[in-house]
Parts: structure tokens; sequence; C-alpha cells
């Protein structure tokens, strides 16, 4: 054999999310502390290969990328009958957590992208002790609508390449033309109206900003950050930019090493 | 964000714009990604846009408005300061999309946006062609 094989390795597990049985499919490489890795809206768990192929990573941690149900290898479960999907911050709340149940994972982390960031502010006011640690790229806890979503799933407009050439203006302008082509081509395989469902989604998130903020200030101290270290949401946040209130996340964080 | 010192006047806005037909025509794979779009429309600077006639993906028609009584489906406009800022070869964010510089309020879209978001790719790469050919740009 000559060819090169990546070192994840791609399984599906059953999941009962909301009392119904989810098939779910995940890729997972090293061993260790377990991070599990969420998705942007409307891409899938392929985001995460180089991590996933990452020795510096893998001696690590034990990595774990999901594809949500109703993306990319994961199904729509079995009562969905065509109805349009809608993901709420409870039902994506409660797939993070039963997915790493179902794992039977120790405390891990849980590290997501964009909206899979914005989810993890959610795990962090209420259930910050079943994470290690949690950790938003390029997580905000409010953004303003900036465009009709409307426009992502209506029979004459095609939804993948309408989907990704909205995408295409969140990529910086410096990136390598096959990082953005293989960025974009990621988005252009959603579902239908699947894109939409999550920048819905991400409006309900935002409605929740206020109350988000409150409760994390008097409850939970926030991550964004390559430095091992944890500072409460705020607007505009961005990641790798820390506050001088910057804080340890937790005396039980063991992860650094790799930060430093 | 205040923006960088304009090096291009409105004049050589304009010009780049008059330029974009040329340019599409030296790029067959993006007259392909529009070969079924057929549109009338308003692209330009905000003061000084030009009609556009859009056949099967190439720019057949680009005259400076008004025209008396041509009608348009839709506009895009946009500042002269920002064209000058997406047309540079690394273009800051929030100057780098079309639909950015509609947030930050430096363009406007307005019409029956149908063929612009059916073909949103097409229309940010069409308009960002005076960005690959740094040359059609005036200094």
């Amino acid at each position: 054999m000559t060819g090169y094989i990546e070192p994840m390795v791609g399984r599906y597990i059953h999941v009962e999310i909301d009392r119904e049985m989810h098939r779910i499919y995940f890729e997972e490489s090293g061993a260790g502390i377990p991070l599990v890795c969420l998705h942007t809206a409307g891409s899938n768990g392929r985001q995460w290969r180089h991590l996933l192929a990452d020795e510096e990573f893998t001696k690590t941690f034990r990595i774990i990328a999901f594809d949500l149900p109703w993306h990319s290898k994961s199904n729509p479960p079995p009562s969905w009958t065509g109805e349009e999907y809608r993901l709420t911050t409870a039902r994506y709340t409660a797939t993070v957590r039963a997915f790493c149940k179902a794992l039977a994972l120790e405390k891990p982390i849980v590290m997501g992208c964009s909206i899979g960031g914005r989810i993890v502010l959610n795990l962090a006011i209420d259930h910050a002790a079943e994470f290690r640690a949690l950790i938003g790229l390029e997580a905000a806890d409010f953004q303003a609508p900036w465009y009709d979503t409307n426009w992502l799933h209506r029979p004459d407009v095609h939804g993948g390449e309408v989907c990704a050439a909205l995408v295409s203006g969140l990529i910086a302008p410096q990136s390598p033309e096959s990082s953005r082509r293989e960025t974009l081509w990621a988005y252009m395989q959603g579902g239908p109206g699947v894109f939409k469902a999550i920048c819905i989604s991400t409006g309900s998130m935002a409605t929740c900003a206020g109350g988000l903020t409150r409760s994390i200030q008097a409850s939970v101290r926030f991550i964004c950050s390559p430095a091992n270290m944890i500072f409460p949401a705020r607007r505009k946040t961005r990641c790798g930019r820390l506050p001088r209130s910057a804080v340890p996340l937790s005396p039980s964080w063991n992860g650094s090493a790799i930060f430093r | 964000m205040t923006p960088a010192p304009n090096l291009i006047d409105d004049a050589g806005i304009i010009q780049a714009f008059a330029g974009i037909p040329a340019l599409l025509e030296q790029d067959p794979a993006l007259i392909y990604r529009g070969r079924t779009l057929d549109c009338e429309c308003l692209l330009g600077p905000v003061d000084h846009p030009f009609h556009v006639s859009i056949r099967g993906g190439s720019i057949v028609d680009l005259t400076p408005a008004p025209v008396l009584m041509r009608s348009w489906r839709f506009s895009y406009r946009a500042s002269a300061v920002a064209w000058a800022e997406y047309w540079k070869p690394a273009p800051r964010p929030g100057w780098h999309d079309l639909l950015a510089l509609t947030k930050r309020e430096e363009a406007t879209l307005e019409g029956d946006l149908h063929p612009f978001m059916a073909h949103l790719q097409y229309f940010k790469d069409v308009l960002a062609l005076p960005r690959l050919h740094r040359s059609a740009v005036p200094t």
C-alpha cells in the first residue's frame, strides 16, 4: 500500500435526543482529554479534518467531531415527515449533551465555531459542571441581522450556491484559494433549508444575549482564547483579544501545554 | 473604521467600471457561471452608475446613467471609497464583500433582488474583476 491514510476514523453512534434515537456520524482521532468539536452553521464535521490529523493535538486529546442531525452523514430522525427543519437553543444543547453522554465522555472540552461557538455559551450558563472547558471560536453572544434569510431556502434560488456565496463574504481575502474552495464546497452540501434554520436559531440565540451576558457574568467565566484563559462573554468580543479581566478557566484544566 | 486614503478618484472608479465587460470576456468560467442570467441592472458608483445589460453571463452593454426611461431590475451602488477599498489586493474586513459594504452603509441594494441573489457569487466576482486586474484600476 502506498497511499497515505489519515489517522481519523469515522463511525456512527445511536444517540437518544429528546426521547428519539438519532443516528449520528462522528470522526475521532487521538487519545487523552476528550475534545468535542462543533461545526459551523450549514457545514459539517469535515471542517475539523486538519485538527483531527494534527499529531501535536492528538497526542494529548481525543478529538471528536460529529455532524449535527440533518447535516452531512447524520440523517434526520425517523419521525421526520418533511417539515421545515428548525434548530433551537434547547435542542442544540440537548444534542451536544446527549452525544457526550452516549460516548461516556468524562468532562469533555467542547469547542465550537460560529453557531457552535455560540451554543457553548449556553452550555456554560446551564451545564458548566459537565465540561472541563468550553471554547468559542468566532463566537459572539449577539449578531444583528445583515441579510434576509428567506433567500436561503426557496425553489427559484439554488440553496447550496446562495449559502456558499453568502459565506464567501466571511472568508478572509488572504485565505488560500484551495482552502476557500474547500470551505465553500462544504456549505454547498447542505440540505434544503438547513442553513436557513440554523441562521434563524442564531437569531433566537441572539435574543437571549442580554440574559446570557447577565447569567454568564454571575456564574461562569468564559473562554475564547488561545492562551488557556477565559473571560466574560461580551458583545463583539473576538477570539484572541483577552480583556484584562481574563481569569483562569478552571483549576482542573490540564490542557494548557499545547497552548503555550 | 476610517478608510485608508483613497488613491483613486471618482474618474478612476468610473474608468475601472467601464473596463469590467472586457475583463469579464477574459474569464469564460465566470461567464459560464452566469450563463442563465439575462438581466438589466444598475451598477457602479452612487453618483455615476451604469445601466448594465447582461445576456448569458456576458455584459453586452454598459452605458452611463441616466438614460431616459430605461428600466432596471435591481441596483447595487456603492461609494467611490467603497469601490476603491473593494478593489484593493487584500481588502480590509468590512470592505471586502458586497454585502459587507451594504452592512456598513457604504453601498445600497435596491429593486427586485432575485437575479442578484440567485447569482450572488457571480456578481461578487464580476464586480471584483478590477481587483484581479490591478492594471485596470488607475492609481
